[in-house]
Protein backbone atom coordinates (compact mmCIF):
# COMPACT_ATOMS: atom_id res chain seq x y z
CA UNK A 1 0.00 0.00 0.00
CA UNK A 2 1.18 3.47 -0.85
CA UNK A 3 1.95 5.86 1.99
CA UNK A 4 3.41 9.34 2.23
CA UNK A 5 5.74 9.81 5.18
CA UNK A 6 6.87 13.24 6.26
CA UNK A 7 9.68 13.95 8.72
CA UNK A 8 10.17 17.27 10.48
CA UNK A 9 11.62 19.05 13.48
CA UNK A 10 15.06 17.66 12.69
CA UNK A 11 14.02 14.01 12.16
CA UNK A 12 14.61 14.49 8.44
CA UNK A 13 18.33 14.69 9.25
CA UNK A 14 18.16 11.01 10.18
CA UNK A 15 17.03 10.12 6.67
CA UNK A 16 19.46 11.98 4.41
CA UNK A 17 17.68 15.32 4.99
CA UNK A 18 14.75 14.19 2.84
CA UNK A 19 11.50 15.40 4.39
CA UNK A 20 8.90 13.66 2.27
CA UNK A 21 9.06 10.01 1.30
CA UNK A 22 6.59 8.20 -0.95
CA UNK A 23 6.81 4.57 0.02
CA UNK A 24 5.15 1.25 -0.56
CA UNK A 25 4.68 -0.87 2.55
CA UNK A 26 2.84 -4.18 2.71
CA UNK A 27 1.15 -5.63 5.81
CA UNK A 28 3.12 -8.26 7.64
CA UNK A 29 2.76 -11.82 6.38
CA UNK A 30 -0.45 -13.33 7.73
CA UNK A 31 -1.95 -9.91 8.56
CA UNK A 32 -4.58 -8.20 6.49
CA UNK A 33 -3.99 -4.70 7.82
CA UNK A 34 -0.98 -2.49 8.23
CA UNK A 35 -0.71 -0.83 11.64
CA UNK A 36 1.62 1.84 13.04
CA UNK A 37 3.16 -0.90 15.18
CA UNK A 38 4.43 -2.48 11.98
CA UNK A 39 5.20 0.74 10.14
CA UNK A 40 7.62 2.09 12.78
CA UNK A 41 10.20 -0.73 12.55
CA UNK A 42 9.80 -0.64 8.76
CA UNK A 43 10.75 3.06 8.79
CA UNK A 44 13.66 2.41 11.11
CA UNK A 45 15.00 -0.33 8.84
CA UNK A 46 14.31 1.28 5.49
CA UNK A 47 14.49 5.05 5.89
CA UNK A 48 16.48 5.94 9.00
CA UNK A 49 20.17 6.15 8.12
CA UNK A 50 21.62 7.25 11.46
CA UNK A 51 20.88 7.53 15.19
CA UNK A 52 17.71 5.38 15.15
CA UNK A 53 17.38 6.02 18.91
CA UNK A 54 16.32 9.58 18.04
CA UNK A 55 13.31 8.10 16.28
CA UNK A 56 12.28 5.08 18.33
CA UNK A 57 12.38 4.00 21.94
CA UNK A 58 11.20 0.46 22.66
CA UNK A 59 8.51 -0.43 20.13
CA UNK A 60 7.13 3.11 19.80
CA UNK A 61 8.40 6.52 18.74
CA UNK A 62 10.66 8.29 21.16
CA UNK A 63 8.62 10.37 23.63
CA UNK A 64 8.54 13.93 22.34
CA UNK A 65 7.99 12.90 18.72
CA UNK A 66 4.62 14.10 17.46
CA UNK A 67 2.83 11.67 15.14
CA UNK A 68 -0.04 12.72 12.88
CA UNK A 69 -1.95 10.33 10.63
CA UNK A 70 -3.82 12.28 7.95
CA UNK A 71 -3.25 15.46 9.96
CA UNK A 72 -4.78 13.93 13.05
CA UNK A 73 -2.95 13.28 16.33
CA UNK A 74 -2.28 9.53 16.51
CA UNK A 75 -3.34 9.60 20.16
CA UNK A 76 -6.88 9.83 18.79
CA UNK A 77 -6.56 6.82 16.54
CA UNK A 78 -4.99 4.36 18.95
CA UNK A 79 -1.28 5.15 18.58
CA UNK A 80 0.47 1.86 17.71
CA UNK A 81 -2.88 0.21 16.95
CA UNK A 82 -3.75 2.82 14.32
CA UNK A 83 -4.75 1.06 11.10
CA UNK A 84 -3.24 2.51 7.98
CA UNK A 85 -4.91 2.65 4.60
CA UNK A 86 -3.73 3.23 1.07
CA UNK A 87 -2.62 6.85 0.42
CA UNK A 88 -2.47 7.72 4.11
CA UNK A 89 -0.10 10.48 5.16
CA UNK A 90 1.96 9.94 8.30
CA UNK A 91 3.91 12.84 9.79
CA UNK A 92 6.67 12.57 12.40
CA UNK A 93 7.94 15.74 14.05
CA UNK A 94 10.54 15.81 16.78
CA UNK A 95 10.66 18.28 19.65
CA UNK A 96 13.96 17.00 20.92
CA UNK A 97 16.17 19.27 18.88
CA UNK A 98 15.34 22.29 20.94
CA UNK A 99 13.77 25.26 19.31
CA UNK B 1 9.97 26.27 2.40
CA UNK B 2 8.36 23.11 1.12
CA UNK B 3 8.60 22.37 -2.57
CA UNK B 4 6.00 19.69 -2.19
CA UNK B 5 2.74 20.22 -0.35
CA UNK B 6 1.17 17.17 1.22
CA UNK B 7 -2.61 17.29 1.34
CA UNK B 8 -4.23 15.07 3.94
CA UNK B 9 -7.42 13.07 3.53
CA UNK B 10 -10.54 14.48 5.16
CA UNK B 11 -10.56 13.62 8.86
CA UNK B 12 -12.52 10.72 10.30
CA UNK B 13 -13.14 9.65 13.86
CA UNK B 14 -14.76 11.38 16.81
CA UNK B 15 -16.25 14.82 16.92
CA UNK B 16 -14.63 17.71 18.71
CA UNK B 17 -15.70 17.86 22.37
CA UNK B 18 -15.94 21.66 22.20
CA UNK B 19 -17.95 22.39 19.03
CA UNK B 20 -19.29 18.89 18.41
CA UNK B 21 -19.39 19.76 14.71
CA UNK B 22 -15.99 19.03 13.26
CA UNK B 23 -13.76 15.97 13.67
CA UNK B 24 -11.21 16.05 16.44
CA UNK B 25 -7.61 16.58 15.29
CA UNK B 26 -5.67 16.34 18.53
CA UNK B 27 -5.79 15.35 22.17
CA UNK B 28 -4.84 18.18 24.48
CA UNK B 29 -2.15 17.02 26.92
CA UNK B 30 -3.38 19.43 29.58
CA UNK B 31 -7.02 18.36 29.64
CA UNK B 32 -7.11 15.21 27.49
CA UNK B 33 -9.94 16.86 25.51
CA UNK B 34 -10.24 15.77 21.91
CA UNK B 35 -10.69 18.86 19.81
CA UNK B 36 -10.74 20.01 16.20
CA UNK B 37 -8.23 22.34 14.59
CA UNK B 38 -10.37 25.46 14.71
CA UNK B 39 -11.28 25.01 18.38
CA UNK B 40 -7.63 24.23 19.10
CA UNK B 41 -6.49 27.53 17.56
CA UNK B 42 -9.08 29.36 19.63
CA UNK B 43 -8.30 27.74 23.00
CA UNK B 44 -4.55 27.84 22.41
CA UNK B 45 -4.55 31.56 21.64
CA UNK B 46 -7.09 32.55 24.28
CA UNK B 47 -5.28 30.59 26.98
CA UNK B 48 -2.15 32.59 26.27
CA UNK B 49 -4.21 35.77 26.30
CA UNK B 50 -5.53 34.67 29.72
CA UNK B 51 -1.99 34.17 31.03
CA UNK B 52 -0.99 37.62 29.75
CA UNK B 53 -4.00 39.30 31.37
CA UNK B 54 -3.97 37.37 34.66
CA UNK B 55 -0.29 38.05 35.20
CA UNK B 56 -0.42 41.62 33.86
CA UNK B 57 2.54 40.92 31.64
CA UNK B 58 2.17 44.10 29.58
CA UNK B 59 0.95 47.66 29.88
CA UNK B 60 -0.54 49.61 26.95
CA UNK B 61 2.07 51.49 24.95
CA UNK B 62 4.99 49.30 25.97
CA UNK B 63 7.77 48.36 23.61
CA UNK B 64 8.34 44.61 23.75
CA UNK B 65 11.15 42.58 22.20
CA UNK B 66 10.54 38.94 21.33
CA UNK B 67 13.69 36.85 21.70
CA UNK B 68 13.64 35.12 18.32
CA UNK B 69 15.85 32.17 17.53
CA UNK B 70 13.96 31.06 14.42
CA UNK B 71 12.92 27.88 16.24
CA UNK B 72 9.34 26.75 16.76
CA UNK B 73 8.76 28.31 20.19
CA UNK B 74 9.84 31.83 19.35
CA UNK B 75 8.23 31.67 15.91
CA UNK B 76 4.88 30.66 17.39
CA UNK B 77 5.32 33.30 20.10
CA UNK B 78 5.93 36.05 17.54
CA UNK B 79 2.93 34.91 15.50
CA UNK B 80 0.52 34.56 18.43
CA UNK B 81 1.66 37.73 20.19
CA UNK B 82 1.23 39.91 17.12
CA UNK B 83 -2.18 38.30 16.56
CA UNK B 84 -3.30 38.89 20.18
CA UNK B 85 -1.89 42.41 20.15
CA UNK B 86 -4.20 43.20 17.25
CA UNK B 87 -7.21 41.24 18.45
CA UNK B 88 -7.20 42.49 22.04
CA UNK B 89 -5.70 45.94 21.49
CA UNK B 90 -2.73 45.48 23.81
CA UNK B 91 -1.25 48.58 22.25
CA UNK B 92 2.23 47.06 22.16
CA UNK B 93 5.10 47.89 19.84
CA UNK B 94 6.59 44.49 19.06
CA UNK B 95 10.12 43.79 17.85
CA UNK B 96 12.09 40.67 16.99
CA UNK B 97 15.46 40.38 18.69
CA UNK B 98 17.95 37.76 17.57
CA UNK B 99 21.40 36.84 18.69
CA UNK B 100 23.99 35.82 16.13
CA UNK B 101 26.39 33.56 17.97
CA UNK B 102 28.52 33.14 14.86
CA UNK B 103 27.92 29.44 14.24
CA UNK B 104 28.34 28.70 10.56
CA UNK B 105 25.80 26.25 9.17
CA UNK B 106 23.48 26.71 12.10
CA UNK B 107 22.79 30.24 13.22
CA UNK B 108 23.27 31.75 9.80
CA UNK B 109 20.49 29.46 8.53
CA UNK B 110 18.14 30.09 11.45
CA UNK B 111 18.69 33.85 11.08
CA UNK B 112 17.38 33.55 7.54
CA UNK B 113 14.18 32.15 9.07
CA UNK B 114 13.95 35.12 11.45
CA UNK B 115 14.46 37.49 8.52
CA UNK B 116 11.51 35.86 6.75
CA UNK B 117 9.46 36.15 9.96
CA UNK B 118 10.28 39.87 10.00
CA UNK B 119 8.49 40.20 6.68
CA UNK B 120 5.74 37.65 7.33
CA UNK B 121 4.66 39.21 10.63
CA UNK B 122 5.68 42.78 9.88
CA UNK B 123 7.84 43.05 13.00
CA UNK B 124 11.10 45.04 12.92
CA UNK B 125 14.15 42.84 13.54
CA UNK B 126 17.35 43.62 15.45
CA UNK B 127 20.29 41.23 15.35
CA UNK B 128 23.14 41.49 17.87
CA UNK B 129 26.23 39.38 17.34
CA UNK B 130 28.79 37.87 19.69
CA UNK B 131 31.46 39.15 17.32
CA UNK B 132 30.35 42.77 17.77
CA UNK B 133 29.66 42.50 21.50
CA UNK B 134 32.57 40.32 22.61
CA UNK B 135 34.96 40.22 19.69
CA UNK B 136 34.58 36.45 19.36
CA UNK B 137 32.27 34.21 17.34
CA UNK B 138 31.31 30.80 18.71
CA UNK B 139 33.19 29.26 15.78
CA UNK B 140 36.36 31.01 17.00
CA UNK B 141 35.70 30.05 20.62
CA UNK B 142 35.21 26.39 19.73
CA UNK B 143 38.39 26.48 17.66
CA UNK B 144 40.22 27.61 20.78
CA UNK B 145 38.55 25.60 23.54
CA UNK B 146 37.16 22.58 21.71
CA UNK B 147 33.78 21.01 22.29
CA UNK B 148 33.92 20.97 26.07
CA UNK B 149 32.23 23.78 28.03
CA UNK B 150 31.41 25.65 24.83
CA UNK B 151 27.72 25.64 25.81
CA UNK B 152 28.65 27.52 28.99
CA UNK B 153 30.22 30.33 26.96
CA UNK B 154 27.30 30.40 24.60
CA UNK B 155 24.68 30.43 27.36
CA UNK B 156 26.37 33.18 29.39
CA UNK B 157 27.02 35.33 26.34
CA UNK B 158 23.51 34.87 24.96
CA UNK B 159 21.84 36.02 28.14
CA UNK B 160 23.78 39.27 28.15
CA UNK B 161 23.51 39.71 24.41
CA UNK B 162 19.72 39.66 24.65
CA UNK B 163 19.80 42.29 27.37
CA UNK B 164 22.14 44.48 25.36
CA UNK B 165 20.00 44.09 22.25
CA UNK B 166 16.91 44.96 24.28
CA UNK B 167 18.66 48.08 25.56
CA UNK B 168 19.54 49.09 22.01
CA UNK B 169 15.91 48.65 20.98
CA UNK B 170 14.88 50.74 24.00
CA UNK B 171 12.22 48.17 24.92
CA UNK B 172 10.41 47.95 28.24
CA UNK B 173 10.27 44.15 28.25
CA UNK B 174 11.77 41.08 26.71
CA UNK B 175 9.64 37.98 26.10
CA UNK B 176 11.02 34.53 25.42
CA UNK B 177 9.44 31.37 24.07
CA UNK B 178 10.18 29.11 27.04
CA UNK B 179 7.34 26.61 27.27
CA UNK B 180 5.90 24.48 30.08
CA UNK B 181 8.14 21.53 29.20
CA UNK B 182 11.25 23.77 29.35
CA UNK B 183 10.27 25.11 32.74
CA UNK B 184 9.48 21.68 34.22
CA UNK B 185 12.85 20.55 32.93
CA UNK B 186 14.60 23.50 34.56
CA UNK B 187 12.84 22.89 37.90
CA UNK B 188 14.16 19.33 37.84
CA UNK B 189 17.66 20.42 36.83
CA UNK B 190 17.85 23.00 39.60
CA UNK B 191 16.80 20.36 42.14
CA UNK B 192 19.38 17.93 40.78
CA UNK B 193 22.07 20.60 40.99
CA UNK B 194 20.94 21.84 44.39
CA UNK B 195 20.71 25.32 42.92
CA UNK B 196 18.35 26.96 45.40
CA UNK B 197 18.74 30.47 44.00
CA UNK B 198 17.69 29.42 40.52
CA UNK B 199 15.04 27.01 41.75
CA UNK B 200 13.22 29.83 43.45
CA UNK B 201 13.18 32.05 40.39
CA UNK B 202 12.97 29.63 37.47
CA UNK B 203 9.19 29.30 37.69
CA UNK B 204 8.51 33.05 37.86
CA UNK B 205 6.63 34.19 34.80
CA UNK B 206 8.41 37.54 35.00
CA UNK B 207 12.01 37.92 36.18
CA UNK B 208 14.44 40.77 36.47
CA UNK B 209 11.83 43.32 37.54
CA UNK B 210 14.50 45.01 39.63
CA UNK B 211 16.81 45.19 36.60
CA UNK B 212 16.60 47.46 33.58
CA UNK B 213 14.63 45.09 31.35
CA UNK B 214 12.24 42.54 32.86
CA UNK B 215 11.80 39.25 31.03
CA UNK B 216 8.65 37.24 30.78
CA UNK B 217 7.49 33.90 29.51
CA UNK B 218 3.95 33.95 28.09
CA UNK B 219 4.26 30.21 27.22
CA UNK B 220 4.93 29.24 30.83
CA UNK B 221 1.84 27.00 30.87
CA UNK B 222 1.87 26.06 27.18
CA UNK B 223 2.79 22.50 26.29
CA UNK B 224 5.50 21.94 23.74
CA UNK B 225 3.26 19.41 21.99
CA UNK B 226 0.64 22.11 21.38
CA UNK B 227 3.21 24.65 20.18
CA UNK B 228 4.55 22.11 17.73
CA UNK B 229 1.05 21.10 16.58
CA UNK B 230 0.07 24.75 16.18
CA UNK B 231 3.18 25.48 14.13
CA UNK B 232 2.55 22.43 11.97
CA UNK B 233 -1.16 23.04 11.37
CA UNK B 234 -0.57 26.72 10.61
CA UNK B 235 2.42 25.83 8.44
CA UNK B 236 4.52 28.41 10.24
CA UNK B 237 8.01 28.90 8.90
CA UNK B 238 10.48 27.79 11.54
CA UNK B 239 13.95 26.31 11.68
CA UNK B 240 14.73 23.02 13.35
CA UNK B 241 18.27 21.80 13.26
CA UNK B 242 20.48 20.82 16.10
CA UNK B 243 23.29 23.12 17.02
CA UNK B 244 26.40 21.70 15.39
CA UNK B 245 28.36 22.17 18.62
CA UNK B 246 27.01 19.24 20.61
CA UNK B 247 23.96 19.22 22.80
CA UNK B 248 24.02 19.72 26.52
CA UNK B 249 23.93 16.14 27.76
CA UNK B 250 22.83 16.79 31.33
CA UNK B 251 19.83 18.84 30.26
CA UNK B 252 19.15 16.24 27.58
CA UNK B 253 18.56 13.60 30.24
CA UNK B 254 16.14 15.81 32.15
CA UNK B 255 14.38 16.58 28.90
CA UNK B 256 13.94 12.96 28.00
CA UNK B 257 12.75 12.15 31.51
CA UNK B 258 10.07 14.85 31.28
CA UNK B 259 8.90 13.48 27.96
CA UNK B 260 8.73 9.95 29.40
CA UNK B 261 6.64 11.27 32.30
CA UNK B 262 4.38 13.15 29.91
CA UNK B 263 3.61 9.99 28.02
CA UNK B 264 2.44 8.27 31.22
CA UNK B 265 0.70 11.27 32.71
CA UNK B 266 0.62 14.52 30.71
CA UNK B 267 -0.38 16.59 33.73
CA UNK B 268 3.02 15.79 35.26
CA UNK B 269 4.52 18.79 33.44
CA UNK B 270 2.14 21.29 35.04
CA UNK B 271 2.48 19.50 38.38
CA UNK B 272 6.27 19.88 38.35
CA UNK B 273 5.90 23.59 37.60
CA UNK B 274 3.43 23.84 40.49
CA UNK B 275 5.89 22.06 42.80
CA UNK B 276 8.59 24.49 41.72
CA UNK B 277 6.34 27.45 42.44
CA UNK B 278 5.38 26.13 45.86
CA UNK B 279 8.90 25.49 47.10
CA UNK B 280 9.53 27.61 50.15
CA UNK B 281 13.15 28.50 50.59
CA UNK B 282 14.16 28.64 54.23
CA UNK B 283 14.93 32.21 55.26
CA UNK B 284 18.23 31.09 56.77
CA UNK B 285 19.48 29.99 53.33
CA UNK B 286 22.15 32.39 52.20
CA UNK B 287 21.27 33.74 48.77
CA UNK B 288 23.84 35.40 46.54
CA UNK B 289 23.57 39.17 46.62
CA UNK B 290 22.97 40.94 43.35
CA UNK B 291 25.37 43.72 42.54
CA UNK B 292 26.99 45.03 39.38
CA UNK B 293 30.01 43.88 37.49
CA UNK B 294 32.94 46.20 38.18
CA UNK B 295 34.03 45.89 34.62
CA UNK B 296 30.96 46.19 32.40
CA UNK B 297 28.24 47.17 34.85
CA UNK B 298 26.01 44.20 34.08
CA UNK B 299 24.13 42.66 37.04
CA UNK B 300 26.34 40.19 38.87
CA UNK B 301 26.59 38.58 42.29
CA UNK B 302 30.39 38.58 41.94
CA UNK B 303 33.02 41.24 41.42
CA UNK B 304 33.03 40.52 37.72
CA UNK B 305 30.10 39.10 35.83
CA UNK B 306 30.40 35.66 34.35
CA UNK B 307 30.69 36.95 30.79
CA UNK B 308 33.64 39.19 31.73
CA UNK B 309 35.41 36.31 33.50
CA UNK B 310 34.94 34.05 30.49
CA UNK B 311 35.97 36.80 28.09
CA UNK B 312 39.09 37.59 30.12
CA UNK B 313 40.01 33.91 29.91
CA UNK B 314 39.56 33.88 26.14
CA UNK B 315 41.53 37.07 25.60
CA UNK B 316 44.40 35.94 27.84
CA UNK B 317 44.54 32.50 26.30
CA UNK B 318 43.29 30.87 29.53
CA UNK B 319 39.88 29.75 28.33
CA UNK B 320 39.30 27.51 31.36
CA UNK B 321 39.01 30.58 33.56
CA UNK B 322 35.57 30.68 35.09
CA UNK B 323 34.68 27.13 34.08
CA UNK B 324 33.87 24.72 36.88
CA UNK B 325 36.86 23.96 39.10
CA UNK B 326 39.27 26.08 37.12
CA UNK B 327 42.44 26.95 39.00
CA UNK B 328 44.25 28.78 36.25
CA UNK B 329 46.12 31.92 37.19
CA UNK B 330 46.55 32.63 40.90
CA UNK B 331 45.36 36.17 40.94
CA UNK B 332 42.27 38.00 42.05
CA UNK B 333 40.41 36.81 39.01
CA UNK B 334 40.87 33.11 39.55
CA UNK B 335 39.85 33.59 43.18
CA UNK B 336 36.78 35.30 41.89
CA UNK B 337 36.16 32.43 39.52
CA UNK B 338 36.52 29.93 42.36
CA UNK B 339 34.11 31.80 44.54
CA UNK B 340 31.67 31.87 41.71
CA UNK B 341 31.81 28.12 41.43
CA UNK B 342 28.94 27.50 43.79
CA UNK B 343 26.48 29.37 41.65
CA UNK B 344 27.95 29.10 38.21
CA UNK B 345 25.94 26.18 36.97
CA UNK B 346 24.83 28.21 33.99
CA UNK B 347 24.11 26.06 31.03
CA UNK B 348 22.33 26.79 27.87
CA UNK B 349 19.18 25.04 26.86
CA UNK B 350 19.94 22.35 24.39
CA UNK B 351 20.52 23.73 20.94
CA UNK B 352 20.21 27.33 20.19
CA UNK B 353 17.27 28.51 22.25
CA UNK B 354 17.30 31.25 24.77
CA UNK B 355 18.57 30.70 28.26
CA UNK B 356 16.95 31.62 31.53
Amino acid sequence: MKLTLEFGGGLELLCDSVKIHHVNVEPQAGESKLTMKHLLPWVRTNLIKERPEMFMKGDSVRPGVLVLVNDCDWELSGQLDTNLEDKDIVVFISTLHGG
Amino acid sequence: MEAEEVVAKPPKGRFCTICNQRRAALKRPKTLEQICRECFYAVFEEEIHGVIVDNQLFKPGERVAIGASGGKDSTVLAYVLSELNRRHNYGLDLFLLSVDEGITGYRDDSLETVKRNEIQYGLPLKVVSYKDLYGWTMDEIVKLIGLKNNCTFCGVFRRQALDRGATLLKVDKLVTGHNADDIAETVLLNILRGDIARLSRCTSITTGEDGPIPRCKPFKYTYEKEILTYAYFKRLDYFSTECIYSPNAYRGFAREFIKDLERIRPRAILDIIKSGEDFRISTSTKMPEQGNCERCGYISSQKWCKACVLLEGLNRGLPKLGIGRSRGANNELSKNAKEAKGIDSIQSKQCGTLDF
